[in-house]
């Protein structure tokens, strides 16, 4: 059962994107660690954390275009559960900085001590196992995520409403972690993070081993989400999209899933922000910021919303391009940014992977078409040499 | 109408006293209907009358303010949702075609298969020959084996109202609502249709919505004629359009 999903998500496409993941998650810390910092092929740690990062935006986008591209919900709020993702890996990092913070609290993480708080807040327990850190970076975006669908979905919240209430929920979430009493960092958030798993996370040795996970997780998610939306399930999901009643009247739950969709995609972006954090070194309420959620779908928009590869490529050539223009002209980003958005929306609405498939596409079956027409002619060559045969 | 309450127990489909206003316009004014099974119905009227609110009811798209809906004699539909009515086994097709526009024809009929329509049994589906075999006879049936891997957006109109048939077909209801199928087609396609729906209607309860005097003729089955939103007359075609009513609410003089 599962290796028939399996079987089904990989076509050309997936496997060599999965095969390009997985060489870069060997090359890059290879260049990083094997080569003399003089080489000219040497890839400098910021950099491998850098494109970590990068990798860490295209999860994002991706499990953002399961529902949006393939299932229509416009989630203006997918950063929160990205971020969500990224408080739980940071309240991990925090315990494991244990005594050597600056108070040398060997429990309570320095704001707490500053804050004159005396014990640990119920939330902050099992957080010093790493194995329980990583489940509650899946189990807490899902959950949020469920409850959040069940309601939305379940009234048929559709659209533009959908995507205010999205847009709502991160930031009502920004507001709540911008407080010192909320017990996760306030303003500042959670930093000056030392070891992951025991080793020195600014270790070149850790950065180039997040980047190869940031690498593999984007490569799973990858196979996972084109396993998805090529099974029944992702035939219904378009379905859905595109004519939600009809789907109803042919007897599917619309709001289940929709539901499960949203959920799995919520998991997967809590994913991303898990890895984020340990590359970047912080996590503040900022992450929660209504913007930042924005920016995703853009992303998502310019790779083209709907193919899996899209958003990846997206993610990846908007954030290189923003990281290179940032430092060129800074003051112009902003600008950048949304003229990019309106030129893809008016002169390239399936994004840069949607119209070069569309152009393939085409060309495919002009060749198919023309091979057809050949095979007739020569079927009426043999009808005509058919009777002088006979005589 | 009140006289055939005691046929409730064996009618396919019960409907009694139904009503329903929106913002103070009443749709459906107590409307009774009865549908036997194995029955082939056509439903005239003029607009307005309430022939697609009887519909929306039927299939659980809009809650009656009184009155009760049956289904196989003790199911009742004012409780349940268009998914379980759909899964009980009412199909419905729109005035308008509603396929997948982004789906193959063969995708289309494969959704409408009568299959369990879970997350995780599509999320693992697999074709069966079963399964493949019966959509390889739909399409046979609604003619459009030669097109079954072209989107459904590249089908000419008839073709989707035909594909929206076999999507019915492939559903297996026991009881198939039809809005106006044959609305913007040609002549020809229009006796076909009247064929297959004929064709049907042998295995399965049919009820067609139509403005088409002349299909329904074709079709020679029982005619419920709705005014208002309730029954004005039912009966034969003949019946019917003397029935002086019925001449001054629809035909007209």
């Amino acid at each position: 059962m599962i290796t028939s999903f399996l079987i089904k998500s990989l076509d050309r496409t997936i496997l060599v994107a999965v095969a390009i993941l997985l060489a870069l998650a060997v090359l890059i810390p290879v260049l990083n660690l094997l080569t003399a910092p003089d080489h000219p092929l040497h890839v400098p740690t910021y950099l491998v954390s850098l494109f970590g990062k990068y990798l860490t935006y295209a999860l994002l986008a991706l499990a953002l275009d399961l529902v949006w591209g393939f299932c229509g919900i416009l989630s203006l709020g997918h950063a929160a559960f990205f971020a969500l993702g990224g408080y739980a890996m940071g309240m991990y990092l925090m315990r494991q900085i244990g005594a050597r913070g600056s108070y040398g609290n060997p429990l309570l993480p320095d704001f707490m001590v500053f804050l004159n708080w005396k014990e640990l807040p119920w939330f902050w327990y099992g957080f010093d196992m790493f194995w329980f850190a990583a489940l509650m970076v899946v189990v807490v975006p899902a959950l949020l995520a469920f409850v959040f669908g069940w309601f939305a979905f379940r009234s048929r919240v559709n659209g533009v409403y959908l995507s205010i209430i999205t847009q709502a929920m991160t930031y009502a979430l920004l507001l709540a972690f911008f407080r010192n009493d909320m017990g996760f960092g306030g303003n500042n958030g959670l930093t000056d993070f030392k070891d992951i798993l025991g080793f020195n996370i600014q270790a070149d040795g850790t950065r180039a081993a997040l980047f190869a996970a940031s690498a593999l997780a984007l490569a799973v998610a990858l196979v996972i989400t084109s396993g998805i939306v090529r099974s029944k399930f992702g035939k219904v999901l378009v379905a859905l999209r595109d004519a939600e009643s009809r789907t109803r009247f042919l007897g599917y739950r619309v709001e289940h899933m929709k539901l499960f969709a949203f959920t799995v995609s919520a998991m997967m972006a809590g994913v991303a922000g898990a890895l984020y954090v340990p590359q970047v070194g912080i996590i503040n309420p900022g992450e929660f910021e209504p913007g930042n959620s924005i920016e995703v779908v853009i992303w998502t928009a310019v790779g083209g919303r709907g193919t899996l590869i899209g958003p990846i490529i997206g993610a990846i050539l908007v954030n290189g391009g923003k990281s290179i223009f940032t430092a060129a002209f800074p003051e112009f980003w902003l600008f950048a940014l949304g003229g990019l958005f309106v030129l893809v929306t008016l002169l390239l609405p399936k994004g840069i992977v949607g119209t070069a498939q569309h152009y393939l596409g085409r060309r495919r079956s002009h060749r198919k078409a023309a091979r057809k027409e050949r095979v007739t002619d020569k079927e009426a060559v043999l009808l005509a040499a058919e009777p002088m045969a006979a005589e | 109408m009140h006289e055939k309450n005691e046929k409730k127990p064996k009618s396919l489909l019960y409907l009694d006293g139904v009503s329903v206003s929106f913002d103070g316009f009443k749709a459906l004014n107590s409307l009774s209907f009865v549908v036997e099974p194995g029955e082939l119905r056509a439903i005239i009227g003029p607009n307005g009358a309430g022939k697609t609110t009887m519909m929306d009811i039927i299939t659980g798209k809009t809650r009656p303010d009184e009155g009760a809906v049956f289904f196989k004699g003790d199911i009742d539909l004012t409780r349940k949702d268009e998914a379980e009515i759909a899964q009980l086994g009412i199909g419905r097709k729109f005035q308008k075609p509603t396929v997948f526009e982004n789906h193959t024809v063969w995708d289309n009929l494969e959704l409408a298969l009568n299959r369990s329509r879970g997350v995780f049994a599509t999320l693992f589906y697999r074709l069966t020959a079963e399964d493949k075999a019966r959509i390889e006879e739909i399409l046979s049936t609604v003619r459009l084996t030669a097109r079954r891997d072209d989107l459904a957006a590249n089908l000419s109109h008839g073709q989707k109202q035909w594909l929206e048939i076999g999507m019915l077909l492939a559903q297996e209801p026991e009881l198939l609502l039809v809005d106006e199928p044959v609305a913007g087609m040609t002549d020809a396609e229009t006796a076909e249709t009247a064929v297959l729906l004929k064709e049907i209607a042998r295995t399965r309860s049919v009820v067609v919505v139509e403005h088409d005097m002349g299909f329904i003729r074709e079709l020679g089955v029982k005619v419920t004629c709705l005014a208002e939103g309730s029954v004005l007359a039912e009966g034969s075609i003949d019946f019917v359009s003397g029935d002086p009513k019925v001449i001054e609410n629809y035909l007209g003089r």
